[in-house]
């Protein structure tokens, strides 16, 4: 029986550990070789790191890509500048989703509304953004009302503020439902017992429902900021042509200059440069609970 | 499992891989070819009945796919196995394509109707592809700007300089656009070389310096680019969201029919500078490993077909390159100049320059100074 039991339990854990293994190790490991590749004029467009010839094996990594990274200040700017689109969208998030959140737990009506955060998701990504294109193009809606009212035209496509309010429409119900897990679980007499204790209703919110709430805000956090840093639509399709991120530094690298290898060394940067601090933080709030 | 339901097994396999993904297709090519192709092209590219002819005529059925830019094209070539057995690249991107061993010679024997095509035009492309090998000519165009008469009128006066470079390119008549709106297409090989031609240089010019006058020039008219993208600009053309677009000929002319169509008052029209412009052609070509190559060169022949390319043409208002065609385009068409531009006006007309790949990265890295503004 034990022989059955730990062989089923062997087989569950397999399934998810081969998935991983296959489809996000295995592409890993291909970009980190292509990282350390020449871009040449061949197909596939990059050099082979092993070479046989004569009985002698030769390894050739090209370090080039990474140390260019650091000469070319274009790399760093945008580094930061996705770094600073990202944080700022996920603070937007937050703001707006905590209270969405605290409402929706407390409500009678949660799973209607809980149903009205998750509907957007029934609709392509796409799609999405380019609503919000016709949203706020010169002659789009919110333009046209103005018009009406004989104010504008207001540019809003191409600019800063498109590109936060396109990250924060789609991933807001990301920040939401973490959010609102947290919430919905915290025992109401927690409240009721600071109330009794005299606090008053934001001191009870300081220090009873904002912390027992961080998890909430660490998970919804992460899910926005992560994919923001190296979102790539939503700048292309509403942000100016002056805003460097680095998904659009990525593409640059890879369809204009078709330098695999560099667009390789831009990407494992870019996961190295995230994974620190994010398992840093991780582990900071592990320890604490 | 005996050897003979093994063996039916595997060919019901490599049937079902032939038919739902032309991917897996076995590079190998068989003697008798399944009657299948699969193209791949630009997006609004070709005539609405040319597939349905074709098909009708030899029983094959086309599979066709489209792409919207040389780029998402060259990293899926570059990749391999694409499956397909045509494509369609523009020239500098076919002769790069072509030195990476991606295109398999063409058998000219079975593209008779190859002498329909327009010996002027197959010698300026052999700058890419040397004596015709690898590729013919689809469709050619020019990279120019397209206006919206009214706005620009109403921002310059009557006396606007449509007919030059100096209409974007000049810093005074940029900044009086920049609230109408000015787009650019997001390519630094098609804008660099038209700011070195406007400069008086060597539009096909690859050194540093050259490429940093072009620089400075365009980065003295970026801060009145509302943005630079590549098709974004056929809408907001024909819907008045931008006024001004150095944009592709054939794309100007869609943004026309939009607006006529839409009827919402907005005149659009295409001008090739004085100054001469971009000519650009795009080229049909059969990858190493298409699994189709004998069906792919029926569907060449067929495309050099005078009556198929004038059809094509008058639809998607592009000009092909076969002279016998020409009487049977829209005489709207061919008296357009900046479709079939005047034999004078083509003088002007300079072709694109292959750039390796420390030009392509010079440009690149300045195209992103450009957009960037630093």
């Amino acid at each position: 029986m034990t022989w059955l039991w730990r062989r089923g339990r062997a087989l569950v854990v397999a399934a998810p550990v081969l998935w991983l293994g296959l489809f996000f190790l295995m592409p890993f490991l291909v970009v980190l070789r292509v990282s350390f590749a020449e871009a040449v004029i061949a197909r596939p467009p990059f050099s082979e790191l092993l070479d046989w010839a004569d009985g002698l094996l030769t390894v050739t990594l090209n370090l080039g890509n990474y140390t260019f990274l650091v000469e070319d200040d274009l790399y760093i700017d945008a580094y930061l500048n996705s770094i600073r689109v990202a944080f700022v969208s996920t603070l937007i998030c937050l703001v707006i989703a905590y209270p969405m959140a605290l409402l929706i737990a407390r409500s009678k009506y949660r799973n209607l509304l809980l149903m009205l955060v998750i509907l957007p998701f029934w609709t392509s990504f796409l799609l999405r953004m380019y609503a919000l294109i016709g949203l706020m193009s010169p002659t789009g809606f919110i333009n046209s009302a103005l018009a009406l009212a004989g104010i504008g035209p207001i540019t809003m496509m191409q600019t800063d503020f498109a590109v936060y309010a396109g990250i924060v429409t789609g991933y807001l119900p990301l920040m939401i439902l973490p959010l609102y897990s947290t919430l919905e679980k915290l025992d109401e007499s927690l409240l009721e017992a600071a109330h009794d204790l005299g606090a008053k209703p934001w001191k009870a919110f300081l220090t009873v429902t904002l912390p027992l709430s961080a998890p909430g805000i660490l998970a919804g956090s992460l899910l926005v900021f992560i994919p923001a840093v190296g979102e790539f639509v939503i700048p292309a399709l509403l942000g100016g042509p002056d805003q460097l991120m680095i998904g659009k530094v990525l593409w640059t690298e890879f369809f204009n200059n078709r330098d695999w290898p560099l667009a390789s060394a831009v990407a494992i940067a870019m996961l190295a440069l995230l994974v620190a601090p994010i398992m840093f933080v991780r582990n900071a709030l592990g320890a604490k609970e | 499992m005996t050897s003979k339901t093994h063996s039916a097994l595997l060919a019901a396999l490599t049937a079902g891989a032939a038919s739902f993904a032309p991917a897996l297709v076995p590079a190998a090519a068989v003697a008798a070819e399944e009657p299948v192709l699969y193209v791949y092209n630009w997006s609004d590219y070709i005539a609405e009945d040319t597939i349905e002819t074709f098909e009708a005529e030899t029983g094959i059925k086309v599979t066709y796919d489209v792409f919207d830019s040389n780029e998402v094209l060259e990293a899926k070539l570059m990749a391999g196995s694409t499956g397909y057995d045509i494509v369609v690249p523009t020239g500098a991107f076919l002769a790069r394509q072509i030195q990476a061993g991606v295109f398999s010679e063409l058998d000219k024997s079975k593209l008779p109707n190859i002498a329909n095509m327009d010996p002027e035009i197959m010698e300026r492309v052999a700058a890419f592809d040397p004596e015709n090998k690898h590729a013919v000519v689809y469709m050619w165009g020019t990279t120019a700007i397209g206006y919206n008469v009214a706005k620009v009128e109403e921002a310059l006066g009557a006396d606007a300089p449509t007919d030059s470079w100096g209409l974007i390119f000049d810093p005074e008549n940029a900044a009086k656009l920049a609230d109408c709106g000015i787009s650019m297409l997001d390519a630094p090989v098609e804008v660099i070389p038209a700011a070195l031609n406007y400069l008086g240089m060597d539009p096909g010019a690859k050194d540093k310096e050259s490429i940093e006058k072009a620089e400075a020039l365009l980065k003295q008219i970026a801060p009145h680019v509302r943005y630079y993208h590549s098709s974004q600009y056929i809408n907001d053309l024909a819907n008045g969201d931008v006024c001004v677009s150095i944009g592709w000929s054939g794309d100007v002319f869609q943004a026309r029919d939009r607006a006529d169509e839409a009827d919402n008052g907005v005149e659009i029209a295409y001008t090739v500078p004085k100054e001469g412009a971009l000519m650009w052609f795009d080229m049909l070509a059969i990858p190493t490993d298409a699994p189709h190559p004998e069906n792919a060169h029926k569907f060449l022949n067929f495309l050099m077909d005078a009556q198929v390319a004038a059809d094509i043409t008058n639809y998607v208002w592009y000009a092909n390159a076969n002279v016998e065609a020409t009487p049977l385009v829209d005489p709207d068409i061919t008296s357009d100049p900046g479709i079939y531009p005047t034999e004078e006006a083509k003088k002007k007309l300079y072709t694109s320059v292959v750039y390796d790949s420390k030009a392509d990265r010079l440009l690149n890295r300045a195209w992103t100074a450009v957009k960037t503004g630093r």
